[in-house]
């Protein structure tokens, strides 16, 4: 009995579906089957959903954990052995990261540069795409290729420490970064499309490693430049200005004078027109009602 | 206005006083002052003068609001002067600002600190003296704009117009120096932008830039330099300037706008005591609140971030105050262009936008009332004002010269736009490049075509009236609308203005062959005029409008009624 249902069974389904093979939303139900089974099987595979490895990876663990992680996310770009990639027109499609060091990486996979979500002037920061871990392993990795400069300690850019100078900090943020990123951290335009980035908000370990990095447009400043001490006073120097409350009242982007004058105008003239139109109004001949018609 | 009738207001009233009261010093007050009318019969000339009437209208408070922020300024601004210390001597700064401890910075900048957090109302009196100069010279633009658009500089006027022309020219001259004072980044930067600009004249600009700042720029002077300027000078000749503006207003007597019951030769409004004694000094207070409230809650300029000028510093955002921002945008989207001259660089990429543009701006501007003069040949005064749509020429030149001024100003923030709106800054400043050039001529072709557009609406207005929305079928079944006629009021205010027809250059021969030797100069004039006048669209005549009036289709019962200008006052 069995075989001989199931096989009636089994024509059943292939007469339904035979039937219905031209129906309108035959083509819809495909399409949704065959994306269902993509995403399944990205999202078994991707790399978010690799199992982390234990507490007591060692070293070499953790190297190789970065390299297959770097094989599905950065390869593409950067090369499998991090070498860079060139493309036939002599433009760079991904650096090489043969020594930029672990800092680097978790600079920009830290706040989310790096993987860019599209080619552009410049990678913007965002959510991050990988966990604390994850970045490690990957600077693990590339800090394997070549030495290049390390994750600051958390002393280096602790701006509670003992003999932070927040005033030094000001002068030396002024000389060396207000040009590009403005007196309070604000950011500004540079060519092309590039910008010096807002600094409200960003992790001083990360300020540290873009010192010492110089990632996009950035350039370099190493410890021969700023001893680690003088980053830790600008950094201590960006917090404080972010901490500082506004005395005058509201900061209005603190920018200076761009905001100020539309504001002169917008709210200022703008306002007193207003109550220079109600001035007008509040006249003998307004309540007599015979005036203005012809104005 | 409200501060020089103080004085003959009382003068005025103490004698009902004294019948009202039996108060000795007010009844002895009356008497002197009855002593010296029956002397000197000054009861006249005051009572004309404090009866003096003015016309209505929210534009006409644009200069009040510029007369009172002055006012502002200037007491803020002394209130600032007790404590601000115009000395560029380095000290190691010790106050109450801890992020900037231990600094070495000048003793202006100190003081500017000092006054900002230690000074008890400091802050707020910096902040009232910052608000009200962008307000000030704010209100001056829109007032000159009003100016302008209205044909207020028309004869008589031309005299005041240059003097308000110098009194905005003087508001930024003194703003700047004012915006340099403190000595923090941004004003030092401010100044070294000037002192390019001076580098830039040929042959003088070295020893120009030598001399303003005593040395290598940036010296020691030039704070210390500025200060008389800022406090002493300018002010002293603003303030006698406004007095020189107010004068010839009050002796000129105010413009109006057409309407019922105006004219050339009279004025049609309030007297000024009691109506605009009250309106303008009740509006004093209300800029002086509004300003107030903004220097409460909106900060301006803080200078403690900013940092002390240091020539080798510099911040990103670094722009001017508003009223200079057209000009450091002209640097900005300036071609890099340069001349070598026997080895010596004429910057022409500094030269144009820093000293040839401003006067390039200036000279047409103040010269523009003899230049429209020209063109009409009218020397008739004028008291009447323009609705801007009847000079569509001018209003289109007016309207270019606003978009010319506003993409410079939007050049001068091109690091800030493009930052806020994610475009690439060299985007910004080649599409300016090319939208300064072709950007006011579009402007002013747009304008004359509304312009045209809207007097062709009066002239219809004028002609058939509104349209009643009524409509009706005739027996031979024609459908047609009713309008309903203007009433007079309006419909004069529409026909105020003068027809005025292009004029025609004379022959090129007369009659027995001889050429005409002023022909040229006639046919350049003609060409002017038929620029301005060529397409305007004419005011209907007597003719036209009895025409209209016979054929009109069924107009409504006309409900229109005699103007009857209430409690105003007419004189001349």
């Amino acid at each position: 009995m069995s075989p001989s249902t199931s096989r009636r069974n089994g024509r059943w389904l292939g007469r339904a579906l035979s039937r219905r093979r031209r129906h309108p939303m035959a083509a819809v139900a495909v399409l949704l089957v065959v994306l269902f089974a993509c995403g399944s099987a990205y999202a078994t595979l991707s790399p978010s959903s690799a199992p982390a490895s234990t507490t007591t990876a060692a070293q070499t663990t953790q190297i190789e954990e970065g390299r297959q992680l770097f094989a599905i996310g950065c390869a593409s770009c950067h090369g499998l052995n991090g070498e860079g990639q060139v493309r036939e027109d002599g433009t760079v499609l991904g650096p090489s990261l043969v020594g930029v060091g672990a800092a680097s990486v978790d600079f920009q996979v830290g706040t989310g540069r790096m993987p860019m979500a599209a080619p552009g002037a410049q990678a913007e920061r965002k959510q991050p795409a990988y966990n604390e871990e994850q970045i490690a392993a990957l600077a693990a990795y590339v800090d394997s290729f070549a030495p290049g400069p390390d994750i600051p300690d958390e002393s280096m850019v602790n701006v509670d420490a003992e003999g932070v100078d927040v005033a030094r900090g000001g002068v030396l943020f002024r000389t060396n970064c207000a040009q590009c990123h403005s007196a309070t951290g604000q950011g500004g335009a540079l060519t092309y499309g590039q910008h010096a980035p807002n600094l409200t908000g960003v992790e001083p370990k990360h300020i540290y490693e873009a010192m010492i990095t110089g990632p996009q447009a950035m350039p370099v400043f190493n410890d021969e430049l700023l001893g680690p001490e003088e980053k830790r006073d600008i950094i201590a120097y960006l917090k404080n200005v972010e901490d500082q409350p506004d005395p005058g009242g509201l900061g209005i982007g603190r920018a200076g004078p761009v905001s100020e004058g539309l504001w002169a105008w917008l709210v200022g003239i703008g306002g007193l027109i207003a109550f220079a139109a109600w001035v007008v109004t509040r006249s003998a001949a307004a309540k007599s009602g015979s005036w203005r018609s012809s104005s | 206005m409200t501060t020089t009738t103080t004085p003959p207001e009382t003068a005025r009233e103490a004698p009902p006083e004294t019948r009202a009261s039996d108060n000795a010093v007010v009844k002895g007050a009356g008497r002197v002052v009855d002593f010296v009318d029956q002397r000197i019969t000054a009861s006249n000339w005051l009572k004309r003068n404090i009866r003096k009437v003015f016309p209505d209208h929210w534009s006409f408070l644009l200069g009040e609001i510029a007369l009172f922020s002055l006012i502002l300024i200037i007491l803020s601004g002394v209130f600032l002067t007790l404590w601000f210390k115009p000395s560029m001597a380095h000290i190691t700064y010790e106050g109450a600002y801890i992020p900037l401890r231990g600094v070495g910075l000048s003793e202006a900048y100190a003081s500017t600190l000092e006054l900002s957090f230690e000074v008890r109302g400091g802050l707020l009196m910096r902040q009232v003296h910052h608000w009200a100069t962008l307000v000030f010279i704010a209100a001056m633009s829109a007032h000159m704009l009003r100016i302008f658009f209205t044909g207020a500089f028309r004869k008589p006027r031309e005299l005041n117009w240059l003097v308000g022309l110098s009194l905005l020219v003087l508001g930024i001259t003194n703003g700047f120096t004012g915006y340099s004072l403190p000595d923090d980044l941004l004003s030092g930067t401010g100044l070294r932008i000037i002192e390019g600009g001076m580098l830039a004249i040929p042959v003088v600009g070295t020893y120009l830039s030598f001399f303003i700042f005593g040395g290598e720029y940036p010296g020691d002077d030039i704070i210390s330099r500025l200060y008389p300027i800022h406090i002493l000078l300018v002010p002293g000749l603003i303030l006698a300037l406004v007095a020189l503006h107010l004068m010839l207003l009050w002796y000129q007597k105010h413009t109006q706008y057409p309407g019922a019951g105006k004219s050339d030769r009279n004025v049609v409004g309030y007297p000024f005591f009691p109506v605009y004694v009250a309106k303008a000094g009740g509006f004093q207070f209300i800029v002086w609140g509004f300003i107030f409230l903004m220097a409460a809650t909106i900060q301006i300029n803080p200078v403690w971030f900013w940092g002390p000028y240091d020539p080798s510093q510099v911040t990103a955002g670094t722009q001017p105050d508003w009223y200079v921002g057209f000009l450091d945008g002209a640097l900005r989207v300036m071609p890099a262009w340069g001349i070598d001259i026997l080895g010596h660089e004429l910057a022409l990429s500094v030269l144009i936008p820093a000293v040839i543009l401003p006067g390039l701006i200036l000279t047409p501007l103040a010269l523009y009332p003899w230049i429209e003069q020209k063109v009409t040949g009218d020397t008739r005064e004028h008291h009447v004002l323009d609705r801007p749509r009847n000079m569509p020429v001018r209003t289109g030149l007016g309207v270019g010269f606003i978009v010319f001024y506003i993409l410079l100003w939007i050049a001068g923030g091109n690091d800030f736009f493009a930052t806020i709106l994610e475009i690439p800054v060299n985007w910004i400043s080649r599409f300016l490049q090319f939208s300064i050039i072709l950007g006011p001529p579009l402007a002013f072709w747009v304008t004359k075509r509304i312009c045209l557009g809207l007097q062709r609406r009066d002239r219809e207005k004028v002609l058939h009236g509104r349209e009643s929305g009524i409509i009706v079928v005739s027996p031979d079944g024609e459908f047609s609308e009713r309008h309903q006629p203007l009433e007079h009021g309006d419909a004069y205010a529409l026909t105020a203005h003068d027809r005025i027809e292009p004029i025609e250059p004379g022959p090129a021969t007369d009659a027995s062959g001889v050429p005409n030797p002023a022909y040229k100069k006639e046919r350049r004039r003609a060409r002017l005029s038929r620029f301005y006048f060529g397409d305007v669209i004419q005011k209907p005549t007597r003719e036209e409008m009895e025409q209209a009036h016979h054929n009109g289709h069924g107009e409504l019962e006309s409900g229109a009624h005699e103007e009857h200008p209430g409690d105003q006052v007419t004189t001349r």
